[in-house]
């Protein structure tokens, strides 16, 4: 391997506030032609590190050097002029224009012409293996096809250091390999490339070496070849942990939620969930794989009441047969709707007669515990409001993907979050904090959230925690369904497994557990059976523990491509 | 690529958040900023005028709190304001901008002086007062209303929409002037029906009765269930809904309070001060109002103390005024606001602080 050092860090230091400190006295050497991939969990301040050589935030101190030279890189356009590129995780283009455009966008120094910035970026491609049409519009593109207008838009300019941010968090397995192929080319053209991520999979597989951070300080810094996924894990969390999903098998399966040709529109009209039918059994964690955006969220919603679908029938099984009747949940005239389709028996299995007894007699039957339910009890959600749902005592938990913009509310404390789904209990004006109160207690101590105490903003909490207490309240409502979209997002391994074996938890409890994830592995790891999405439409329901990667990766894409043949 | 190396020097002010900052620290530097605004409204006022900078203070002084008549009188601008603000309150936390507090107050005064006009001498004012009430408050309620169900039903833009409420206001006081005036001067006398009974003295009612409806304000925020689900639907609609709060029944609602505390406003202006409408019967406190809610950060027990701050000044600039001869109050306006914008902009260093280059760069060696 060629051994100039091209980037160097000294003692790069960078606080937020006075508590925060992103990146404790960092030092990292980068040489030209490798690929090295800088390892952390989230928030061990992987990202800022590199947003200092890119420009976008400033060091407290420390310094930077390009060809043993100290540099000053105030701005991204200082990062470019000493050759140095970022991707971000979040794309930063503009929808309305073309590859091209974006590409020549801000170049000052040029004359504009599209013809030729389109043949030098035709030569680009071909050098590296791109494949990419120009004059597409960013808003037709898929999220790989965007990267790759990212990763030209930096080539364009001449970087020779390429920082990518988490690149592959949100492409398939095979667009991960075919830009591990291009990352490869690069590389072998004499790039640099640093690659921030999480995955070990990936880092085994793409890098040359390995920088680990741990909580804003550089542990240490291996060849990919002298190391191993078990090394990294410990270098990455600071102690030995187990890395097994204990899944167990389903035993006990019924069904909870029927879900039959689900059409969800969103406002500009799109069909953004199509036809969609599948079940969902109690005992059973039912993944939910697909690309970012292929409907996930519209489905989860339509079934928790957030939004209204178009046509389909959502059927809730609700777990009663053998509990008795009440009136907490069930009105007079829905008892009676109830006794006519024959859904009762007494205490002795017995059928009752209804038309014989009295409104009186009724409610003390029911008030005394004496009406039992024969089965469960099937109930039509269909346009029903998240608040009628729990009105009708449903208990489906949802984790919504967005936990501070929908799930909690980041400037209440914890108290008023555990709040959220209860405060309308009892006829008072006034509101209850003391149950809430107990059971943020109880939360914050069994699901060991790290805050100073109940009454801290939630957004102030790390993300794992407030993951916690998300979760820690949904499941507290002692759920029949409970739906979790992404609900390891952004979380550090330690938390990830808690949530993971919490899932479990629910399952093994006869709780039918709706899972959506992003990592393959995981899903494959966790779920009983994985429902693949793909532009809206399920283009497979596999078995987990048969499926293979790259059979769920290829349906992944399969409608988007409307090769879908079902 | 070597050539502007070297030329490039760290950024010679950088601006960093800060986490925490003590409550002691944050009363010093709201302190120096009006103590600093204060000042530099002196040298301002100097410079336009022979009057040096002592007389200045003197005058603002004494004309907020020179005499027992005027530390009454800017008690009573202080409740008025507190009230209005208090009004605003409900509907900033749910973030439905309220731009509409003048025109509410003004339909409220309207409401009260019409009853006055058209039922006074024909009902005792025992009956005619309640009337009144009622009159004031409804009327408030209605005009806030309105945006906020065209904004449930047809999401139309509350700022606007309150706003414009207002000119629709002014337009109504004016007609009916119009109509009640027959003299065509365009002022309506005082009328002496169903005036409120003083208790203690004139000034007390308005004083007592906003600072009640600033506490029972504070417990409906902070304790009941409605308070709860104006927080939730002002801090995230998105939550709102995932927990079925519905969002736009929660809106109307929270205006026809907002809008009947104004309306109240109105009301007090009306029955006990007043006696009398104008289109500037609400003394532009709509907006004065709206400083003061944020100024306290939503606060109401700190919007007390916002609404003294900003009645004090613009009491003491009246004397001011006098004081330094300016014929129009386009000076003291200015110097008003230069106050305003300094103790907005100090809030800035609330939750910043700057840290400047340091001067050694071999400092940073290890």
């Amino acid at each position: 391997m060629d051994k100039t050092v091209i980037l160097q860090l000294k003692n790069i230091t960078k606080k937020f506030g006075t508590k925060v400190i992103a990146n404790n006295n960092v030092s990292l050497d980068v040489y030209k032609g490798e690929i090295l991939s800088v390892l952390g969990e989230n928030g061990c301040g992987k990202t800022t590190l590199m947003n200092m050589v890119a420009g976008i935030y400033y060091p407290d101190s420390g310094k930077i050097l390009i060809n043993g030279e100290e540099v000053v890189i105030r701005s991204p356009r200082d990062a470019f002029e000493h050759k140095i590129g970022m991707i971000h995780q979040h794309f930063k283009l503009i929808d309305i224009f073309s590859a091209a455009q974006n590409v020549a966008l801000g170049i000052e120094n040029e004359k504009f012409n599209l013809k030729e910035v389109k043949n030098r970026i035709n030569d680009m491609a071909k050098k590296y293996g791109f494949h990419i049409n120009l004059d597409k519009k960013i808003y037709e593109m898929s999220v790989s096809e965007k990267q790759t207008v990212e990763i030209l838009k930096v080539l364009y300019r001449g970087a020779d250091i390429l920082i990518l941010d988490e690149p592959t968090a949100v492409l398939t397995p095979q667009e991960i390999r075919s830009l591990f192929k291009v990352l490869n080319a690069m590389r072998d053209d004499g790039k640099s490339i640093i690659i921030i991520t999480h995955k070990l999979n990936e880092v085994m597989e793409i890098s040359d070496r390995v920088a680990v951070l741990r909580k804003g300080e550089h542990i240490a810094t291996v060849n990919t070849s002298e190391t191993s996924e078990k090394e990294l894990t410990e270098m990455m969390v600071g102690k030995k942990i187990e890395l097994n999903i204990n899944r167990t098998e389903v035993t006990d399966s019924k069904i909870r939620l029927a879900v039959d040709g689900l059409t969800v529109v969103n406002g500009d009209g799109y069909k953004v969930v199509d036809n969609i039918s599948f079940n969902a059994y109690s005992g059973e964690i039912l993944g939910i794989a697909g690309i970012a955006g292929s409907g996930q969220k519209e489905l989860l919603e339509a079934i928790a009441g957030l939004n209204n679908y178009q046509s389909g029938t959502l059927t809730y099984y609700h777990p009663k047969k053998d509990k008795p009747v009440s009136f907490y949940h069930k009105t007079y005239k829905r008892v009676m709707e109830l006794a006519r389709e024959n859904a009762f028996k007494d205490e002795n299995g017995n059928d009752i007669d209804f038309s014989k007894l009295s409104k009186k007699e009724i409610t003390k039957l029911v008030d005394d515990e004496k009406v039992i339910f024969k089965e469960d009890e099937v109930v039509n959600l269909k346009d029903k409001s998240p608040r009628e749902i729990r009105e009708l005592g449903i208990r489906l938990s949802f984790v919504p993907e967005d936990r501070l913009g929908m799930g909690l509310v980041g400037n209440m404390n914890i108290i008023d979050n555990m709040m959220l789904r209860s405060y309308r209990k009892g006829k008072s004006m006034f509101l209850d904090r003391k149950n809430p109160s107990d059971l943020a207690d109880r939360i914050i101590s069994e699901l060991e959230v790290n805050t100073p105490d109940s009454h801290t903003a939630v957004r102030k909490l790390s993300g794992g925690n407030v993951q916690k207490v998300l979760v820690g309240r949904e499941i507290a409502a002692a759920p029949a369904v409970l739906m979790t979209a992404y609900p390891v997002r952004g979380l550090d391994i330690n938390s990830s497994y808690t949530i993971y074996n919490l899932l479990n938890e629910q399952k093994q409890k006869g709780v039918s557990v709706i899972f959506v994830g992003e990592d393959l592995d995981v899903l494959m790891a966790l779920s009983d059976r994985i429902l693949v999405l793909s532009g809206g439409k399920i283009s497979g329901i596999v078995d987990a523990r048969t499926a293979t990667k790259d059979e769920i990766g290829s349906l992944m894409v399969k409608a988007n491509k409307n090769e879908v043949t079902e | 690529m070597k050539k502007s190396t070297n030329n490039l020097k760290e950024p010679f002010v950088r601006i960093v958040k800060r986490d925490n900052i003590s409550i002691s620290k944050i009363v010093i530097i709201y302190a120096v900023a009006i103590v600093f605004g204060l000042l530099l409204c002196g040298v301002i006022c100097t410079l336009f005028s022979d009057k040096g900078i002592g007389e200045f203070f003197e005058s603002l002084f004494n004309g907020a709190i020179g005499s027992e008549r005027k530390i009454w009188l800017l008690l009573q601008d202080t409740s008025l304001l507190l009230g209005t603000s208090i009004a605003l309150l409900p509907a900033f936390k749910m973030k439905f901008w309220n731009l509409g507090g003048n025109g509410q107050i003004l339909v409220g005064c309207l409401s009260a002086i019409a009853c006055m006009f058209y039922l006074g001498g024909k009902v005792a004012d025992s009956v005619l007062i309640p009337i009144m009430l009622v009159a004031s408050v409804l009327s408030g309620a209605v005009w806030a209303v309105i945006p906020a169900i065209f904004r449930a039903k047809f999401n139309t833009n509350e700022s606007l929409f309150t706003l414009m409420m207002n000119y629709i206001a002014q337009g109504l006081v004016s007609f009916c002037i119009t109509i009640w005036v027959k003299t065509g001067s365009g002022v309506l006398p005082p009328i002496a029906y169903g005036n409120v009974p003083e208790i203690g003295n004139k000034y007390l009612l308005p004083i007592i009765l906003f600072t009640l409806i600033t506490v029972l304000m504070y417990i409906y925020l902070k304790y009941s269930k409605h308070g709860y689900e104006i927080s939730v639907v002002g801090e995230s609609i998105n939550t709102a809904k995932y927990v079925g709060i519905k969002v736009n029944k929660v809106i109307i609602r929270t205006m026809v309070l907002s809008g009947a505390i104004a309306g109240l406003v109105g009301f007090v202006l009306a029955g006990s001060i007043n006696h009398t409408v104008s289109t500037a019967s609400a003394n532009n406190m709509g907006f004065t109002g709206i400083m003061a809610t944020w100024l306290a950060a939503f606060n109401p027990i700190i919007i007390a103390l916002t609404s003294f701050f900003i009645s004090f000044i613009s009491k003491g600039m009246m004397d001011v005024r006098k004081t330094f001869m300016f014929t129009n109050d386009a000076i003291s306006n200015i110097v008003v606001g230069v106050i305003y914008f300094i103790v907005i902009v100090c809030s800035f260093f609330i939750s910043y602080k700057l840290v400047f280059r340091k001067k050694e760069k071999e400092d940073n060696q290890k």
